[in-house]
């Protein structure tokens, strides 16, 4: 356990309505009150109208109820959790292409596999693979990748979700729905 | 909770329901308008707006022509202040709307219900760097509580409603609705819609839990050394009359916030006034002694604590706060009671009793004793003005019963330490942002708000330049207000501070001012200059009874500074005090003239 105080990496999600200029409100948010964000990912979810974020923040305790308090204070904001002290799954995606000449292909394939990654596109000189996990899991690829010349790689920003029943962020707006419509 | 209206303090008004009518987005902008209960919008003309402009004649709503669209912003931010219901300005697009932002900002930092209409290029020319288009609700994104930018006709009126409501509920603040031109100009089929504003997203409301309250009364019932504090919030809650209640009956003594004064009683012997960098040295001494702090409504702001390292050390403290945000946000609480101020007092009310004070009491009598005989009574009658005594004066002759706005820098510390306002709402002035420039227009605004309150304008020669185009406004509009300018020939309060902490070197701080009184004269005003303290008392008199407006130049001494201070940043009982006069055998002039003074 890390002590109460000790700034960490923590998790928010957040719903939203899905208006434009949503985005930059939050942006703005965060650039305003000196909140560093580490990943931010938007997408929509099973609902049309509403958008899922997910945002990493390093934060302490007071720090993390303070992001909180003020995504809600947006009006676009529907419903926030921090589902960093729940257990929960986190998820990044990265594409890496990796110079792979014909000799190499299949030592690189096999190391591949042991992080589960995917070969997505066999060039002649390269692979593109995609590896789903957590930052740790990437970093972990990138290094055992880096001797064999790591030529690109993207990667998304983290998805979020709680292990085991509906999370209350999702619950609220579930229960909220009726009431979207109405202007 | 269900909404009855979008502005709830909103004057009734009967207007009757024409059904389905074909207008243009401009008429149902005024149409819109109407309904939230506005009689009065303060405004500038331009292309983009136009076509609202264009509709205004068909309207009840009456329109202040502004000179300057920061007057506009500040004129709707008065005249929310002075009646706790949402205040408009109106503007064109580009530099008409930029010269709202000052005022926006202002209204946003100390929580201001206003919303702004503004014009916008075409909805078909967004985007293209069109004549006079600037991304507005871009640039207004973090100095507003929220704001919309309206492309179809059809989202006017729903937009205008949910404006009004975000404004005026929770924790107010400004709003601004961007209108597209093109959106003014078209014609829709249309019916007002009076049902409630319901927005997915945005709670205003909330209550904290049974046991949370019954630790706030446990921890008010068992402290030794209890304060409360008295901010905005108490007054924007019309809670002031419970505050009363609480102190009655707990005894608990009271320090106000800058933006708190009037929110209770100051000649109320539980008073002891305002906290902070310019406060008493009692106030502040109180508060670095006491065991418990009940903060109301207010948000530590930095004007107010000090050093945080050493805020406060032994106090315990209750913050009873509607937003969330403000919790822990400067200082570290030990309870939040999240809420409106005044359902919360409510609630506690009946659970509280006298405690066990007396010997606090006791201290802080001991404390005020200390400083009793105030700073300002040792200044010697050398002949010449002195501001405090201008402002203590001005207090005395309008029984104390005026409603003040003021300017900012030192006439407005000066405002805050010898006008002692007993009521709420009485006191107008720019905390959060400190902003010259906003007595005069934002009195303006009371003006229209109050039309029976006496008003007076507090401004430095300094701050009163900003805006003093507006003196045009009040010739052209028949508003009266009574102005005091403290003109002591220097931007007073930069050049107090270059005293104190860049070795007196005034640099761009003498001020130069046109003569006031043949400024006012040109624009059809009256004028009055004082030199002399026996003169002050004609000169408010002759401002009262003048029908127009009137400024009187009060020409008081040029290098006196606010004292006590805290500098920014210090232990908050680290002040400075002022250095006490060679007292020989000058004869004194005391600002206390009767006992009950004090
Ligand atoms: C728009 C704006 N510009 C600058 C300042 C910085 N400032 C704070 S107080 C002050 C001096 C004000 O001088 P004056 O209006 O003459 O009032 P006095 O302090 O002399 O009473 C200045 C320049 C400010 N608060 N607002």
């Amino acid at each position: 356990m890390t002590a109460p105080n000790q700034p960490t990496l923590r998790t928010f999600v957040a719903y939203v309505e899905d208006q434009p200029g949503v985005l930059n409100r939050i942006a703005s948010l965060f650039r305003r009150r000196n909140f560093n964000i580490v990943s931010l990912n938007v997408g929509r979810t099973h609902e049309a109208g509403i958008s899922r974020m997910t945002v990493v923040v390093e934060a302490d305790d007071d720090k993390a109820l303070r992001i909180e308090a003020n995504l809600y204070k947006l009006v676009n904001v529907l419903s926030v959790e921090d589902i960093s002290k729940q257990p929960n799954i986190v998820r990044d995606i990265a594409l890496i292409k990796v110079k792979a000449p014909p000799e190499k292909r299949s030592e690189v394939l096999q190391l591949c596999q042991v992080f589960r990654a995917r070969a997505l596109d066999v060039g002649p000189d390269t692979l593109v693979v995609e590896v789903t996990g957590t930052q740790d899991k990437i970093e972990g690829l990138l290094a055992i990748l880096a001797p064999f010349g790591v030529l690109e790689m993207v990667q998304s920003g983290t998805v979020a979700m709680t292990r085991g029943d509906i999370s209350s962020a999702a619950k609220s707006i579930a229960q909220e729905r009726p009431r979207i419509a109405v202007a | 909770m269900a909404q009855p209206s979008t502005n709830p303090s909103a004057p009734p008004r009967i207007v009757p329901e024409p059904g389905i009518r074909t207008l243009t987005g401009a008429q149902i902008i005024w149409d819109a308008l109407e309904r939230q209960g506005v009689e009065v919008v303060f405004g500038y003309p331009g292309g983009a707006i136009m076509p609202a402009y264009d509709a205004l004649p068909g309207s009840t709503i009456r329109h202040v022509l502004v000179r300057h669209e920061q007057g506009a912003a500040h004129m709707a931010d008065g005249y929310a202040r002075a009646s706790g219901r949402v205040g408009v300005a109106v503007a064109t697009s580009g530099p008409g709307a930029t010269n709202l932002v000052t005022g926006i900002a202002n209204a946003m930092m100390d929580s201001i219900p206003i919303v702004c209409i503004t014009g916008q290029v075409a909805s078909t020319l967004i985007g293209s760097d069109a004549f006079q288009e600037i991304d507005f609700t871009g640039i207004t994104l973090p100095i507003t509580k929220h704001n919309f930018l309206v492309t179809r006709t059809e989202d006017i009126m729903p937009t205008i409603k949910q404006a009004f409501y975000i404004a005026s509920s929770g924790r107010p603040g400004p709003v601004v609705v961007d209108i597209a031109k093109d959106a003014q100009n078209r014609s829709i089929e249309y019916q007002y819609d009076p049902s409630p504003v319901r927005l997915p997203g945005y709670r205003p409301e909330r209550l904290p839990l049974p046991e949370e309250l019954r630790e706030a009364k446990e921890m008010i019932m068992e402290a030794k050394r209890p304060i409360i504090f008295c901010g905005h919030g108490v007054i924007r809650a019309n809670a002031t009359s419970l505050l009363l209640e609480l102190v009655h009956k707990t005894n608990i003594p009271v320090a106000l916030t800058l933006l708190g004064l009037g929110g209770f009683p100051a000649r109320h012997e539980r008073s002891l006034g305002m906290m902070g960098m310019h406060g008493e040295a009692w106030v502040n001494k109180a508060i670095q002694e006491a065991d418990l702090i009940i903060a109301l409504g207010m948000r530590f702001d930095d004007r107010v604590t000090g050093n945080l390292k050493t805020y406060a050390p032994n106090a315990k403290k209750i913050h009873v706060e509607l937003d969330p945000a403000e919790i822990n946000k400067n200082v570290k609480v030990d309870l939040p009671l999240l809420g409106d101020v005044r359902e919360i007092l409510r609630l506690l009310l009946p659970h509280l009793g006298p405690g066990d004070c007396a010997a606090w009491l006791a201290y802080i009598e001991e404390l005020k004793g200390d400083s009793a005989v105030r700073d300002i009574q040792d200044l010697p009658d050398n002949g010449r003005l002195f501001a405090p005594h201008v402002i203590n004066d001005l207090w005395r002759y309008t029984d104390g019963k005026a409603l003040v706005v003021t300017d900012v820098g030192q006439h407005q510390m000066w405002e805050a330490q010898y006008y002692k306002h007993d009521h709420p709402r009485k006191l107008l002035t720019s905390g959060g942002a400190g902003t010259m420039g906003f007595a005069l227009p934002a009195a303006m605004g009371a003006r229209l708000a109050c039309p029976n309150d006496e008003i007076w304008v507090i401004a430095g020669d300094g701050g009163f330049q900003m805006t003093a185009s507006e003196l045009a406004t009040c010739a052209q509009e028949n508003i009266k207000v009574n102005v005091a300018i403290i003109n002591n020939g220097f931007l007073g309060m930069v050049r107090q501070w270059q005293q104190f902490f860049y070795g007196g070197r005034y640099v761009a701080t003498p001020i130069k001012s046109p003569d006031y009184v043949m400024l006012a004269q040109a624009h059809g005003l009256k004028g009055i200059c004082v030199t002399k303290r026996s003169d002050v008392r004609a000169a408010v008199e002759q401002a009262r009874s003048n029908a127009e407006t009137t400024l009187i130049d009060f020409r008081v001494e040029q290098q006196d500074s606010v004292y006590p201070m805290v500098p920014a940043g210090a232990d908050l009982d680290a002040m400075i005090r002022r250095p006490k006069p060679e007292l020989k055998s000058a004869p004194h002039n005391p600002i206390f003239e009767t006992g009950d003074d004090k």
